[in-house]
């Protein structure tokens, strides 16, 4: 009987099972072998090369460049878009005339695809007729240059995924909200606690589990969503602006070198499961789940 | 009952659909590209459907594949899935990456008679550069190029320049630069003097210079590039310098894409672009303008760019003489000197501009003619082994230049080292 009751489970979980061993297992493991073979070109075929792949990385300048991009990258849009989207999230959850025009406006960013955000913002960012550079004209500014120069081409780009990402993550904080129990306020109020102390003590631990999964969701999309630099820079100038799995996408796609594409996909995944764990772990004594 | 009555139904079906088709032998997929504005898409699907009423026996599938980049990963992941298409434009410059990939065949297969010899031979040499090495011939031109300097002729006179007068030479080009930047009372630019884009691609303009400069960036082979040799650390000097000394293009970055609509606004009073862009110009500069070879400095010179018509293997050798023949007539003079006309690229053979249709129209916008006239002064593009790999170095050295990050000299003696390192593989 017991024998049979395990059966069926496995039974159950047999199609999800399949479905994620074809397309994200094997492909993963795949992808590991392929990066200690050389990469195979027209009759030459791939041959094992140990770790050679991998010391070659590590001496590719472009490789560190993008990776430390791709670290700015995600220290400036994750706690900016978190933020904006939990004070968004507070903004329209209290009633007011034009509610649920806030709340579609705030949200709009999200149902665009990335690549139509980033055509916007490239006729935002265009110098010298651009929207930016229009404006900027008004008040006797010159042009300005934002993706073209090394300095200011990252920051743009991280400045649309904000824009892009806040309003997913208000959905997520508003719908926490609506959770909390009104009377948790009310208590407090009648216990003499201001508004920012209702926030800071009551409202924000609550929403520690909307934080976690909001935050995790944000670590991989800054090194998933990639569609913008396509439109708006390429990478350029000289990979400033160039993140690592547009690295991966030229390296195997570009350039053909699928067996250095694997290398360095290794990398994004190792660092994805890395950054996933420890947020968990990091959290873990946080999150107060009710 | 109902199951012998099915397959009847069926059967009757299918007979009567083959039987209402015409015979079609021969099916061909066409990967094609649109690089530049206007209706390009329209006119191959319109060409290739004239070709099909002529030949009922073959049946063509044109697909539009995107941008040039678009198009050579799609054609190169259907090859390597085992599903290659017969024919496909892609840039000529990638040859020798289809080459080492074992992809294409040459045409010299094809080409025995006498006819069929005149026709390979009728192609304007600076063209075929890129589509032969070993003597085989891998490319035939088609979607070709070559960049031209545009002016604006109002704002030539309102700087109180001859409009009618481009400029010749390097040092012209930045003296009457200087004249046509107007700046307004707050010390902004208005108005740039010449804009040479470097988004994406700037080894392609950059090549220009080079040309002029009597430099070359890389020999026929595709195994050596020349990078840091005087004459190209000059060339990028100039370049940095309409910037940073003149002051008569804009600094930072430049977008490609932009630059013809810059120009319609009246924010630079010359652009240098391809010619494909010369319909595009025609059909939406709000002023006269005018079309001008690139400026010369020790010499005249450009590059040539575009696409050629690849042929791939691993379709039967039915397929591959109807894709010949298709490519045959649609190169030939008519046909050619529709989709000239149509979007702006260069006639890839001189029997082209021989035509009635042609003349007529070369007679009414003789600016169409510049760009035939600076073939005869045209390089090969930068094409090598691990082609793109090897551009994208230099692209990325140049735009560390231009954007002040490294000394020209710096930026291409990095690019020099990074390009043995790719490139001593293949010697």
């Amino acid at each position: 009987m017991r024998k049979r009751e395990w059966i069926y489970g496995w039974l159950l979980i047999l199609p999800a099972l399949t479905l994620i061993f074809l397309f994200t297992h094997f492909p993963a493991v795949l992808t590991l072998l392929h990066s200690v073979f050389s990469t195979p070109r027209g009759r030459k075929a791939a041959h094992f090369v140990g770790p050679a792949n991998y010391e070659r990385m590590i001496h590719d300048p472009v490789f560190w460049k993008v990776l430390t991009n791709n670290l700015w990258y995600a220290l400036g849009t994750i706690p900016v878009a978190i933020a904006l989207a939990l004070l968004m999230a507070v903004l329209v959850n209290r009633p007011f005339p034009g509610r649920a025009l806030s709340r579609m406006a705030f949200f709009t960013p999200t149902i665009l695809p990335l690549i139509a955000v980033a055509n916007i913002w490239l006729f935002f960012y265009t110098p010298g007729f651009g929207l930016i550079d229009q404006i900027l004209g008004l008040f006797g500014q010159g042009q300005t240059n934002l993706l073209g120069d090394p300095a200011t081409a990252l920051p743009a780009l991280m400045v649309v995924a904000v824009w892009k990402e806040a309003g997913f993550f208000m959905i997520f904080y508003l719908a926490a909200l609506q959770a909390i129990p009104p009377q948790l306020a009310e208590a407090a109020r009648i216990e003499g606690a201001g508004r920012w102390t209702i926030f800071r003590r009551i409202t924000f631990p609550l929403l520690m589990p909307t934080t976690l999964f909001v935050s995790i969701n944000a670590v991989i999309n800054s090194f998933r969503l990639v569609d913008h630099i396509f439109i708006l820079t390429n990478g350029g100038p000289d990979n400033a602006s160039s993140l690592l799995l547009f690295y991966i996408y030229e390296t195997s796609f570009r350039y053909w070198d699928t067996a250095y594409g694997a290398t360095l996909t290794v990398v994004l995944l190792a660092l994805l499961c890395l950054l996933a764990i420890g947020q968990f772990f990091f959290f873990e004594r946080k999150v107060h789940y009710k | 009952m109902f199951d012998t009555l099915f397959k009847g139904a069926a059967t009757a079906a299918a007979l009567a659909l083959v039987t209402a088709l015409p015979a079609r032998a021969v099916d061909l997929q066409f990967y094609f590209p649109v690089a530049v504005g206007g209706g390009a898409a329209n006119t191959i699907e319109s060409l290739t459907d004239a070709y099909m009423k002529d030949h009922p026996d073959v049946k063509i599938d044109p697909i539009y594949a995107g941008s040039y980049q678009d198009t050579i990963t799609k054609v190169i992941t259907a090859a390597r899935g085992g599903n290659p298409p017969q024919i496909a434009v892609a840039l000529s410059v990638d040859m020798f990456t289809l080459l080492d990939d074992d992809l294409i065949l040459p045409f010299d297969d094809y080409v025995k008679t006498d006819a069929d010899k005149a026709w390979l031979d009728g192609f304007y040499p600076a063209f075929m550069e890129n589509s032969q090495v070993d003597g085989k011939t891998w490319g035939i031109p088609f979607q070709r190029s070559t960049p031209v300097l545009y002016w604006n002729k109002a704002a030539f006179k309102a700087a109180g320049l001859d409009p009618n007068t481009p400029p010749a030479t390097w040092q012209d080009m930045a003296a009457m630069g200087r004249k046509l930047t107007k700046t307004d009372a707050n010390g902004n630019v208005t108005q740039w003097g010449v804009r040479i884009p470097t988004s994406g691609f700037p080894y392609w303009l950059f090549q220009g210079l080079v040309a002029e400069n009597g430099g070359k960036l890389a020999n026929a082979e595709g195994t050596e590039t020349y990078f840091d040799s005087p004459e190209v650390i000059e060339a990028l000097h100039y370049l940095v310098d309409l910037s940073s000394k003149d002051k008569v293009m804009e600094p930072g970055i430049v977008d490609w894409g932009a630059t013809p609509k810059a120009f319609f606004e009246g924010h630079t009073a010359m652009m240098w672009t391809t010619t494909g862009n010369l319909t595009n110009v025609r059909k939406n500069a709000p002023f006269d303008f005018g079309v001008a070879m690139l400026p010369k400095h020790k010499m005249r010179g450009a590059p040539t760019g575009g696409g050629n018509f690849y042929l791939f293997k691993g379709s039967s050798p039915e397929q591959l003489s109807a894709a010949v023949d298709f490519i045959k007539w649609i190169t030939a003079p008519e046909q050619s000197a529709q989709w000239t006309m149509a979007t702006g690229y260069v006639a890839p053979r001189p029997a082209t501009w021989d035509t009635p249709t042609m003349k007529e129209y070369a007679q009414e916008f003789p600016p169409v003619l510049v760009a035939r006239d600076q073939l005869q002064y045209a390089t090969a593009e930068l094409s090598t082994h691990e082609n793109q790999r090897v551009t994208q170095i230099l692209n990325d050295a140049l735009a560390a230049a231009i954007t002040g990050q490294k000394t020209p000299e710096d930026a291409l003696k990095d690019a020099q080292q990074k390009a043995d390192a790719v490139l001593s593989a293949y010697r």
